[in-house]
């Protein structure tokens, strides 16, 4: 574990439970694989501010179950999909987990999902694992994915059903590859689920990583990505949808750890319903060596009903000014009284506004997953909701 | 032929002073074809009049009836009122983050006459309607009044006057905040949705110039909440002269 001083956790002089130490600088943040190197979860701890930990349903436990029936997939010869040991020396090569759950999920999964595109490989459909869960036992799922040089697919994670999962998604893209990862949460209620994504891009590979959470009660997602070699781009984009009771976060990270790369992030998200709670805490590191930098991350976000919070914290470390632009945006809207209005002035029903204006605000997020039959579903998913109000 | 008819409209707004009485009595009618100008001081009461027959949640009709063509208005929400065929061009429209105006036009005119119209007319009378009102094509996808400039977002009010083609339209000072060019765009939208569907005009203003543009049939002085005094267009020139001082100071 490598701990800096500022940070002090178990096994140093200076550790302590329960008091407040704020992390000032994001690349310090402590990492480690093994869930007992991390200290019990408080709210108190600046990664769980926003949550209480029953809301985790166990997720946080030193030993969890293991997702593999509740997997399925096709395996192909562009894209090899297979379980492999998790001793494999490439699980654990891309990111190395930074919070309890994450390293639980670590721990706990004896078994990986190795998925690889074969190099030079162009695969015109998009390739679904689908991951469902009837069952709400804590479980541990970690998944590999290595895009080979100068592959393009499409992957398309799908998390549904009763469950309660930690898992970890490593992302290997290599040398001028181009991967469109999905991950789609739409559990049922009664279900927490927390993730840890870890990208690495190497020279000149593009990644579009997309997040859409709609169903579970706790959904977290803290997708890292890591520029490694120069020329690469990345877009991180993600949707969600809170309604009462629910509690979506997303803790986006772009290290840019390499000169002349470009980075997009957006997310955009709409709430609900009384105790409908959003977080997004975007951050952007500009390393000394990542001259050239290109960088903008942006969040919004729409309450449509009062009770319902929005917390949004854009981050932006820069440690050169040799760059091209760093830019972010954050803001928080009401769908308010005077826009009803408006509408229904016009014959427009309240129902009907409110698909409107959210769709309205959602669908350019929708498309950018770029796959059609997905669009039409994830939009069919938030018209149900928005009827379920 | 339609009918209008406000009668006796008492109207109450809350204010941080308590309930505070806006409308006093109120006597109006307007039938399918006739331009009425409502013409008044600031705080009169002319724009509570406009939002009371929309039905904004925000004054209370404590007295009195709209009814159009016999129909209760008052038991209608919003949006009933607006499918009913009433219309209201409103002075400070506001920004509808995430909707284009082609979606948003598309679907009110879908919820007014009950259908979808047809694409390939649709999309030619959205054409017609917006280069009669020197509106670039650009805008149909941009976002509902985002960004949009004070004369740009009195066009877009009249573009749907234009494309809903209601019964009876209420324009909320439509010509405040347009110069003179924009003034003449503006009343030729008016002036051709009241030829083309026998609209009746309830039109609000402070000022007399917009009735230059478009010809009233009455003109009504509105004072302290109710019709002050009502007579023809020469009303008006008698109030471009002397003012709204001789009503204010009785």
């Amino acid at each position: 574990m490598s701990d800096s001083p500022k940070t002090a956790q178990h096994g140093l002089a200076e550790h302590t439970h329960g008091s407040f130490v704020p992390l000032q600088i994001r690349s310090d943040r402590p990492s480690s694989k093994s869930v007992s190197d991390f200290e019990a979860i408080s709210p108190l701890q600046d990664l769980w501010r926003y949550l209480q930990p029953d809301q985790l349903n166990g997720l946080d436990s030193d030993v969890l179950g293991e997702y593999e029936s509740e997997v399925s997939f096709v395996s192909t010869d562009d894209v090899k999909i297979s379980w492999i040991e998790s001793t494999d020396s490439r699980v654990g090569s891309i990111g190395v987990p930074e919070d309890r759950v994450a390293a639980a999920a670590y721990t706990n999964a004896s078994k990986t999902l190795l998925i690889e595109v074969a190099e030079s490989a162009e695969v015109k459909e998009p390739v679904v694992i689908k991951i469902a869960a009837n069952h709400p036992a804590p479980s541990a799922l970690h998944i590999f994915v290595v895009a080979k040089k100068f592959s393009n697919a499409t992957l398309i994670v799908e998390h549904m059903g009763l469950g309660n999962l930690a898992e970890i998604i490593e992302i290997d893209v290599q040398d001028e590859a181009k991967l469109n990862i999905v991950s789609v949460q739409n559990w049922d209620k009664g279900s927490a689920h927390v993730s840890a994504h870890f990208s690495k891009l190497a020279r000149n590979s593009f990644l579009k990583h997309s997040i859409a959470s709609f169903g579970g009660d706790l959904v977290r997602i803290t997708p890292v990505t890591t520029f490694t070699g120069p020329g690469a781009e990345v877009e991180m984009n993600g949707v969600y949808f809170a309604s009462a009771g629910q509690h979506l976060e997303n803790r986006p990270f772009v290290d840019h750890a390499a000169p002349n790369c470009k980075s997009r992030v957006t997310y955009k998200g709409a709430l609900q319903g009384n105790k409908a709670h959003t977080v997004w805490i975007g951050d952007v590191l500009i390393r000394v060596v990542a001259e050239g930098t290109d960088t903008y991350e942006l969040n919004r976000n729409l309450l449509l009903t009062d009770g319902a919070r929005a917390d949004s914290v854009p981050n932006l470390e820069i440690e050169t000014g040799e760059i091209e632009g760093a830019g972010h945006a954050s803001a928080s809207g009401r769908f308010d009284d005077e826009q009803l209005f408006y509408l229904q002035a016009r014959g427009i029903t309240v129902d009907d506004a409110r698909r409107l204006v959210v769709l309205g605000f959602l669908v350019d997020i929708l498309q950018r997953t770029g796959v059609e039959e997905l669009v039409e579903r994830l939009t069919s998913i938030v018209e149900e909701k928005l009827g379920s109000y | 032929m339609a009918t209008l008819e406000i009668k006796n409209l008492h109207v109450t707004v809350e204010t941080d002073q308590g309930t505070k009485e806006i409308l006093k009595g109120v006597d109006l009618t307007i039938k399918s074809g006739e331009i009425h100008a409502v013409m008044g001081p600031n705080g009169s009461g002319k724009s509570t009049l406009a939002y009371s027959i929309a039905g904004h949640p925000k004054y209370t009709v404590t007295k009195g009836e709209i009814l159009l063509d016999g129909e209760n208005v008052l038991d209608m929400s919003v949006d009933e009122r607006a499918r009913a065929g009433l219309f209201l061009a409103m002075q400070y429209p506001v920004e509808i983050p995430g909707v284009s105006v082609s979606n948003f036009l598309r679907t009110a005119k879908t919820a007014i006459t009950g259908e979808a119209p047809a694409l390939r007319t649709w999309i030619k009378d959205v054409r017609d309607a917006m280069s009669g009102l020197k509106i670039d094509s650009t805008f149909s996808e941009r976002n509902v009044n985002e960004g949009f400039s004070g004369g740009e977002k009195k066009r877009h009010e009249i573009l749907q006057l234009e494309l809903l083609k209601p019964r009876f339209a209420i324009l909320d000072e439509t010509d405040s905040g347009l110069d003179v060019d924009a003034l003449k765009i503006v009343s030729e939208g008016v002036n051709r949705a009241h030829q083309a569907n026998d609209l009746g005009v309830l039109m609000i203003t402070h000022y007399t110039r917009i009735l230059k543009c478009i010809k009233p049939d009455f003109v009504h002085v509105f004072v302290d909440g109710k019709v002050a005094e009502q007579g023809g267009e020469e009303l008006a020139d008698q109030l471009e002269a002397e003012g709204y001082d001789r009503y204010v100071k009785a």
